[in-house]
């Protein structure tokens, strides 16, 4: 919707409806300067964010371009970056990441630092040292996770738009769970340069934007190849950004085991489903498959991967050249004990114990080993699946946002949330979460799967769905 | 029934790179103390490793000159352990697939070759360094601390483990001798011992002769010459015979050799048993060396030390052609022309290594000139001419223009006034102390310089002795 | 497989994570059920089944020996929680 004009002519800039594409009309067409622009985005920051508590760190800077929340595991020159982590606190870094550079160049300046769940290590945005984001929709519920802190910020129009992270589900599942749009890339498409590592084979970084095109945009920013990081390639083909709505000949499949799964409440099935109709109305061809083994072992095998690889890639904090170091008279293997158990929270402490269980002489094959091999055997099916359809879609998360300590206590049932985002990422696929939808007042996001660098499919497909869906991603409480 | 020791080389070796293995930041030795680090080799969070292309080529090419087969294709994994001087608190090394592996290196002896087998060559990083110091540095007064450089952290090493092949401490000595010599041919490490560029440690254990399989070893560290390595791993085997011919047990160690002392004492150790949980290195994806890689370093490798051992073993004797290889100094001896290989051999492996001169920049012909007039110029003018042997344009020509003393008229002056001078020794000498000659043609000599030719200075003496 | 607190206690210290004591019981419960959950993957017969390293079948990546300017020290020192005299303290290590 395009910004209204007040009496005294002065643009009215309103955060929450704002979409990045039509503050970078204002700025383009002198409506607004960049100054103006941040101003708006820092007042809102100020009335909201106390309840939200989107930001770890504000930073406000001036620029001429639409400005940007990073997830606070972006490594930004001379801007704190902690990863929710009381172990970096006190870290201001003495470099960019590839991603934070890229934004700079374009002239994007940087709100903020947003929440998140320790090291990206939760999905729910609670595992964070410094307290939990709360969801837009309604404050009592989580915004999911990891990306919670971005999802948020944009779902409140605290930013036109954020980057997060991606491992096992944590830019689609906040994004499905604050009803704004997330992309995790295929693997290998943005530089992990400067991302505070969690899990390196499955670590992407994503856009999360209001709308489809906002996202493409976003990702055509950040996306190709960097010298910096060995596991980057060259996009085969630029990106397109979306327009109209015509999705003949589009193949769509709809894996069962990833809608009919265990756990996927009732409501978001029929929103999925109908989205699922919407898709055959504008010309798609829908059918039945099935991805039995991903689904079934997609979850086990991310729960030894992740945490073997965040085991070894968390090494690094010991207190020897930044971040926390305990106070204590002892020797180096009880200074580094001691640090270690402080600095880091619950969750990152049970994975990198589980993790290191994994690696370990005598379980390595039965754990590691053997999920390495699950991964080939999710890839396979996948890429089976992708020579019959385009296009596989299923709910993003089996259910919306719940509340804020509803699974604290639970690890295992927290994991579940992954479950539907989990398989795909093991492939090294992209997805793209759009909200399709409410149920009980909350959004309920839509999950695309393509095959490797398919992100051009998956924003046409989305962007049709979302001018098909028409669904308003301003909060109602907020309006 | 004898011993047989059975002694297991592994060997680093420092590549000279411009750049470290995994960053672009110089690799130098020597610099102020975290000078050379970035947010990579200081293991930041969110920081990449990026392989050096130079170090690639160079492990594929020491590979080959170990006769070794290069894979295919290799993996670099991660090693897990903590230490201060490890940042990621892994460090990223080969595991089941190293660059090379199965290859031989042949090792001239005295009595014929032996054939050292090579069980791989890989590639990683090094470590940076630690320095202790005392209380007075330390954080909580009193308490001993240690200071962390990281210039020389993630350096590319060449990792080379050997087959238990080796059988003597000697035999060692000359292993690593051919293997520095090899690698600074290749051009690609300094492979200085004392300068930490050339690292070994020696796994040791002993056998009776004829036994089969091995006993308990124990693992030698810290040996940064090339004669600790002997001595070291002689001291060690010589402790374990004695362990067994006492009725002992050697028990599975880590050891420390102390040159000074010529003793041998257990590496203090804490560290729970070793489980460095390997896994290949998700950051890293796989090297494949392109063929047109692989042949241009087979091209580079030239003919190895050993080899050339054994063909001037023919003209010379075994010593000197290993001493001229191991030296470098093979080279220039083969520019330089001349009847008596012998002498030419022994002038560069003597009085020409003493000028302390670069054998490559000698030019040949000129100093065949000297040494095939070495008996009949000035002793002093050999020598300086020598040490000037290396200068650029030199010439042999001013040296050779220098003639003896050898004419009585010049020499009995000298003579007489020594002579007169030594009462003491001439009258011992004339009782029978005939060894004293010597004394005499020493003074002769210091007298002029160097000059006098020593068969006149001779002759004229026991002449007057005799008088 | 049930994990022990012994197994827990090696892990811990092989992960340099120092436990309190009265928290190894809980630690060893939730890693004991999550390690059942995942142990799922053995299940599968996958002895022909090629373990995947990466996600993209990339070869040869490496960069030129050219070097690049690094850190001046202040920066490189600038995070630490202990400097000393242009280096990086630590209680003493080794012998």
């Amino acid at each position: 919707m395009a910004p209204q004009t007040s009496e005294a002519d002065r643009t009215v800039i309103d955060t929450l409806r704002l979409t990045a594409e039509e503050a970078a009309g204002l700025l383009g067409r002198g409506e607004v300067s960049g100054d103006e622009l941040v101003g708006a985005y820092l007042a809102a920051i100020e009335a909201r964010d106390p309840e939200l508590h989107a930001y770890l760190h504000v930073e406000g800077e001036r620029g001429n371009g639409v400005p940007i929340a990073h997830k606070d595991v972006i490594t930004t020159k001379g801007i704190p970056t902690t990863a929710g982590s009381k172990i970096l606190a006190g870290y201001t870094p003495v470099f960019d990441s590839t991603v934070a550079a890229r934004c700079k160049a374009a002239g994007l300046p940087i709100l903020g630092k947003t929440n998140l769940d320790e090291f990206a290590m939760g999905s729910s945005t609670e595992n964070s040292a410094y307290g939990p984001t709360r969801n837009p929709w309604d404050p009592e519920r989580v915004p999911g996770g990891s990306s919670g802190g971005s999802a948020a910020a944009v779902a409140g129009g605290l930013a036109p738009w954020a980057l997060g992270t991606d491992t096992g589900g944590s830019v689609k599942q906040p994004a499905s769970l604050c009803g704004v749009v997330g992309l995790r890339p295929t693997y290998g498409t943005v530089s992990r340069y400067g991302i505070v590592a969690f899990a390196s084979s499955l670590d992407q970084v994503g856009p999360l934007t209001k709308t489809v095109r906002d996202n493409a945009g976003l990702y055509a920013l950040i996306a190709g190849k960097d010298p910096c990081d060995s596991t980057t390639v060259e996009l085969p083909a630029p990106v397109v950004i979306p327009e109209g709505t015509d999705l003949t000949g589009v193949r769509i499949g709809v894996a069962r085991e990833m809608n009919e799964a265990e756990g996927i409440d009732p409501g978001v099935g029929e929103r999925v489903n109908e989205a699922i109709r919407l898709a055959e109305e504008l010309g798609a061809d829908v059918e039945e498959t099935s991805l039995p083994r991903s689904v079934d072992y997609g979850l086990a095998c991310y729960y030894l991967v992740a945490p073997a690889e965040a085991s070894s890639n968390l090494a690094r904090y010991d207190g020897v050249r930044y971040g926390h170091r305990a106070e204590i008279d002892g020797d180096l293997t009880a200074l580094y004990s001691r640090t270690r158990w402080e600095g880091f929270g619950a969750e990152p402490k049970r994975r990198i114990l589980l993790g290191t269980y994994a690696l370990s002489a005598g379980y390595y094959d039965a754990y590691y080993g053997q999920a390495q091999k699950v991964r080939t055997v999710i890839a396979q099916e996948h890429a089976a699946a992708f020579e019959r359809f385009d296009v596989l879609v299923s709910p993003t998360s089996p259910t919306v946002a719940f509340r804020i300590g509803e699974k604290a206590e639970n690890p295992l049932a927290m994991y579940l949330s992954d479950v539907l985002t989990i398989p795909s990422n093991m492939a090294g696929l992209p997805g793209l979460s759009i909200p399709c939808g409410l149920s009980e007042g909350l959004p309920v996001g839509l999950q695309l799967i393509g095959p490797q660098f398919s992100e051009n499919t998956l924003f046409r497909v989305g962007h049709a769905l979302e001018q098909a869906i028409g669904f308003d991603y301003v909060p109602e409480r907020l309006t | 029934m004898s011993w047989e020791p059975v002694i297991g080389l592994e060997i680093h070796v420092q590549l000279k790179t411009r750049t470290k293995m995994f960053c672009r930041c110089e690799n130098v030795w020597g610099e102020e103390p975290n000078t050379r680090t970035c947010p990579i080799c200081l293991a930041h969070p969110g920081t990449l490793p990026v392989p050096n292309r130079t170090a690639i080529e160079w492990a594929v090419k020491l590979g080959l000159a170990l006769g070794c087969q290069i894979a295919a294709r290799s993996l670099f994994h991660r090693k897990n352990y903590f230490y201060p001087d490890l940042p990621k608190g892994y460090q990223i090394s080969q595991y089941d697939v190293p660059v090379a592996s199965r290859g031989r290196f042949v090792v001239p002896g005295p009595d014929g070759d032996r054939e050292i087998g090579i069980v791989r060559a890989h590639l990683e990083e090094d470590a940076a360094k630690t320095v202790h110091v005392g209380g007075a540095a330390g954080r909580i007064h009193g308490a001993e601390a240690s200071l962390v450089d990281f210039n020389r952290g993630g350096t590319p090493l060449v990792e080379i483990v050997a087959e238990p092949d080796v059988r003597s401490g000697e035999e060692a000595r000359r292993f690593l001798q051919l293997l520095r010599q090899t690698v600074v041919e290749l051009g690609i490490s300094d492979a200085e011992m004392e300068k930490g560029s050339l690292r070994c440690d020696a796994n040791v254990s002993v056998r009776r002769a004829g036994e089969e399989g091995y006993r308990t070893k124990t693992e030698l560290k810290n040996m940064n010459s090339f004669k600790f390595v002997a001595d070291g791993i002689t001291a060690e085997v010589e402790r374990q015979i004695g362990i067994y011919e006492a009725g002992g047990e050697v028990v599975q160690q880590t050891l420390h050799f102390d040159p000074q002392k010529g003793t041998i004492a257990p590496l203090r150790s804490k560290e729970e048993a070793h489980d460095y949980r390997y896994f290949p290195e998700p950051d890293l994806v796989a090297i494949e060396p392109p063929e047109e890689l692989v042949e241009r370093a087979r091209a580079e490798v030239g003919e190895l030390p050993g080899t050339r051992i054994r063909r001037l073993e023919a003209e010379v004797d075994f010593d000197l052609a290993y001493g001229l290889v191991t030296s470098g100094r093979d080279g220039l001896y083969a520019r330089v022309p001349g009847e008596d290989r012998r002498a030419v051999a022994n002038v560069l492996m003597n009085q020409l290594a003493a000028t302390g001169v670069d054998p490559a920049a000698v030019a040949g012909d000129e100093l065949g000139k000297l040494i095939d007039a070495r008996e009949t110029i000035p002793r002093q003018a050999f020598l300086d001419a020598l040490a000037a042997s290396a200068d650029d344009g030199f010439s042999a020509e001013r040296y050779l223009a220098e003639t003896t003393v050898s004419d009585a008229s010049e020499l009995d002056p000298v003579i007489d006034g020594i002579l007169a001078a030594n009462p003491g020794q001439v009258e011992a000498y004339r009782g029978g102390k005939e060894g004293l000659l010597g004394f005499f043609v020493g003074q002769v000599m210091k007298e002029t310089q160097g000059k006098a030719d020593p068969r006149a200075v001779n002759e004229r003496l026991r002449e007057k002795l005799s008088a | 497989m049930a994990i022990t607190r012994e197994d827990v206690l090696h892990v811990a210290a092989l992960a340099r994570l120092e436990i309190p004591e009265d928290e190894v019981d809980t630690v060893r419960d939730q890693l004991g059920a999550i390690l059942e959950a995942v142990g799922k993957v053995s299940e599968l017969d996958l002895s022909e089944v090629e373990p995947m390293t990466h996600p993209l079948d990339l070869v040869n990546e490496w960069a030129e020996d050219e070097p690049r300017p690094s850190l001046p020290r202040d920066e490189a020192l600038a995070n630490a929680p202990d400097p000393f005299e242009g280096q990086f303290r630590v209680p003493a290590v080794g012998g």
